[in-house]
């Protein structure tokens, strides 16, 4: 068996006295692709934004790579080294072109030269195919080929694992299929851990090894793409899936 | 208009001379509004005049050129009783621009400092910082500027029971007395080190980021700069002989001889302005921080940066811009409120104006000195922030 590259154990989290995450238990695997899946306010993000320690948990155990997330710090950094993140709004730069945006990591974080930072950036740049805006600004760039960047940019640390935050959801409907496709593509070609928070069923379908339906803070399902679409075995579940398959 | 019918049908629209058209409507505006200001300032420069006519008021600016007859208590050149008025408004100036040039550097550093303190996750450092905001902006600058000057001169005992800080080092109600170096080359020398090693510090700084881009591996930037701030200076005095005399500041009858002064005028005029214009800049820069996007600070951690580094590298540059524009406020109003200085009697530009106005009775020609000493500077602040403004400005599209 291939060892978990994340576990998180009894994961409990509170805002106040909201309880977001409820006992949440999940494995997984190197290499596994992972959607992850649920009414907005069920705790998805909450529950990845933990993992590289976006957000803090209460009680239970996350356990990345070997290493569990505790207050100290050279672990947390530690960790999101390892860890790539992609959010909803992008987050990029403003102040930097997009070229300093992917280098800035590497050359800060890992501390290599920069000749070698920027060779690394013109590759993932080339990957998500907009090399050619390498010395704009974030803001002269489409939603899409922002979002794009942004994935560059977290490939640009060569992460173990991905994580993506509704990488989709900000953006305009026809700018939606180039981010899937860099995203398809990063799936496809393996080795890489991704978990994806996404109302993108297609793509689910497509890459997925397992999908998983969180609710009000809680694992509810999770199966494969197969079973999950067509099978679904909890009530709630059904409800959803009838609410965005339309 | 017959250009516009040259092009026939689809030129513009016809148009008639009517109230209700806006660009009619704003040449009658701003003609009465050039008329309204013309009046007043004909009124009040022909009243002036009639006044000073039937006084026997001279006016013009010979005055200047006549010996002032004043001393003045502290000053950067020399200056005495038989200097002229003129020499008198420049030791005023020269004061002015001291005490704002200081203020200014100080008071953004120690903002700076207050400003992100208060953001920090240390729950009793920002809420010192808080409260340090709070009182300091809330108390008025002139009570502030008395109560330093007070603690100075009303606390300290006077020169005979000086406080000794360090030996050579007196505080006491005239002021804080240090050793002054004597006429000796190796201290021309170690002046020469210290500005030689701001040279070879931007070298260093130029060398470290090459050396950065090619090896990956970050220079200790600020501990060598220091060295070099402490060490050239200290080699050049070397170089020179190392002499080790010093006009040390010695009790002579009532008060000390020799060494250099820091007054308690300029103290507490440069303490209130600096303590009291930090407040507002640690608010400036509280809120410039908190007006970038959370969204940044989350990227910066989850690429791994540090929180100083994301601080330094993502977060100050892009508050920046939102910074600069009130910052340059607070740099004009330092810069202004140090015509407070009157109140405590250190000799700055307005001290001296009004010594002479009191004088000579030039008193239009007095003030419209001292306007236009606080305009020119004010300017040169604002024209400077301006542009550094536009230079850091964000490429949007």
């Amino acid at each position: 068996m291939v060892a978990p590259i994340i576990e998180l154990q009894t994961v409990n989290k509170w805002y106040g006295e909201f309880h977001v995450l409820r006992n949440i238990n999940l494995t997984v695997k190197k290499g596994e692709r992972i959607v992850v899946c649920g009414p907005s306010g069920s705790g998805k993000s909450t529950m990845i934004r933990c993992i590289n320690r976006l957000e803090e948990h209460q009680k239970g155990h996350i356990i990345v790579d070997g290493t569990e997330l505790t207050n100290d710090l050279k672990n947390i950094d530690a960790i999101r080294r390892e860890v790539g993140m992609v959010f909803q709004h992008f987050n990029l730069f403003p102040h930097l072109t997009v070229l300093e945006n992917l280098t800035l990591g590497p050359i800060w974080v890992l501390k290599k030269p920069k000749a070698e930072a920027e060779a690394t950036a013109m590759k993932y740049l080339n990957r998500v195919r907009i090399p050619e805006q390498a010395s704009k600004y974030p803001g002269q760039l489409s939603g899409g080929q922002q979002q794009r960047v942004a994935i560059a940019r977290s490939l640009c640390m060569n992460p173990k694992i991905m994580l993506f935050d509704e990488p989709t959801s900000a953006l305009d409907p026809e700018m939606v299929k180039e981010v899937l496709d860099v995203m398809v593509g990063l799936a496809e070609e393996g080795g890489m851990t991704m978990i994806c928070v996404t109302h993108e069923m297609g793509f689910a379908r497509k890459v997925a090894d397992r999908v998983i339906f969180m609710d009000r803070g809680e694992i509810i399902e999770q199966n494969t793409p197969n079973e999950f679409f067509s099978n679904p075995q909890n009530e709630r579940t059904q409800l959803f899936l009838s609410q965005i398959l339309h | 208009m017959a250009d516009h019918q040259s092009k026939g049908a689809q030129s513009a629209p016809p148009r008639r001379l009517s109230w209700n058209d806006p660009d009619v409507r704003s040449v009658v505006y701003q003609v009465v509004a050039v008329s309204i200001v013309v009046m007043v300032a004909w009124f009040l420069i022909s009243n002036t005049l009639h006044n000073l006519s039937i006084r026997n008021i001279s006016t013009g600016f010979d005055f200047l050129g006549r010996e002032s007859g004043f001393a003045i208590g502290e000053s950067p050149i020399a200056f005495g009783p038989e200097n002229t008025y003129a020499r008198a408004i420049l030791v005023g100036l020269l004061n002015t621009i001291r005490v704002a040039v200081i203020g200014i550097i100080l008071a953004t550093i120690i903002g700076t400092v207050v400003g992100i303190a208060r953001l920090s996750k240390n729950w009793l450092i920002a809420k010192l910082s808080m409260i340090y905001v709070e009182v300091i902006r809330n108390v008025p600058l002139l009570l502030q500027l008395f109560f330093w000057y007070a603690l100075i001169t009303e606390t300290l005992p006077g020169p005979r029971s000086a406080i000794t800080i360090m030996p050579g080092v007196f505080m006491s109600n005239r002021g804080i007395k240090v050793p002054a170096p004597t006429d000796h080359g190796a201290f021309d020398l170690a002046a020469i080190g210290f500005l030689l090693a701001f040279v070879l510090i931007g070298i260093m700084v130029n060398l470290a980021k090459k050396r950065q881009d090619a090896t990956g591996k970050a220079f200790p930037v600020y501990r060598a700069g220091l060295a070099l701030l402490v060490g050239m200076p200290v080699l050049g005095w070397l170089i020179g002989g190392a002499p080790l005399e010093l006009d040390v500041p010695k009790l002579q009858g009532f008060n000390f001889v020799g060494g250099a002064t820091l007054t308690p005028e300029f103290a507490a005029l440069l303490f209130g302005l600096v303590l009291y214009t930090a407040g507002f800049i640690a608010e400036v820069v509280r809120s410039g921080i908190q007006a970038v996007n959370y969204g940044q600070w989350e990227a910066a951690s989850a690429l791994g940066l540090t929180r100083s580094q994301t601080l330094r590298l993502i977060v100050l540059p892009q508050s920046l811009r939102v910074i600069i524009p009130p910052m340059t406020s607070q740099y004009l109003n330092l810069t202004k409120n140090s015509s407070l200085a009157v109140a405590i009697g250190y000799p700055d530009i307005v001290s001296i104006a009004n010594t002479t106005l009191n004088q000579t009775g030039q008193a239009i020609e007095g003030i419209m000195i001292i306007m236009a000493v606080y305009l020119a500077i004010s300017l040169s602040i604002s024209f400077f922030m301006n542009w550094y403004n536009k230079h850091i400005a964000l490429v949007e599209r």
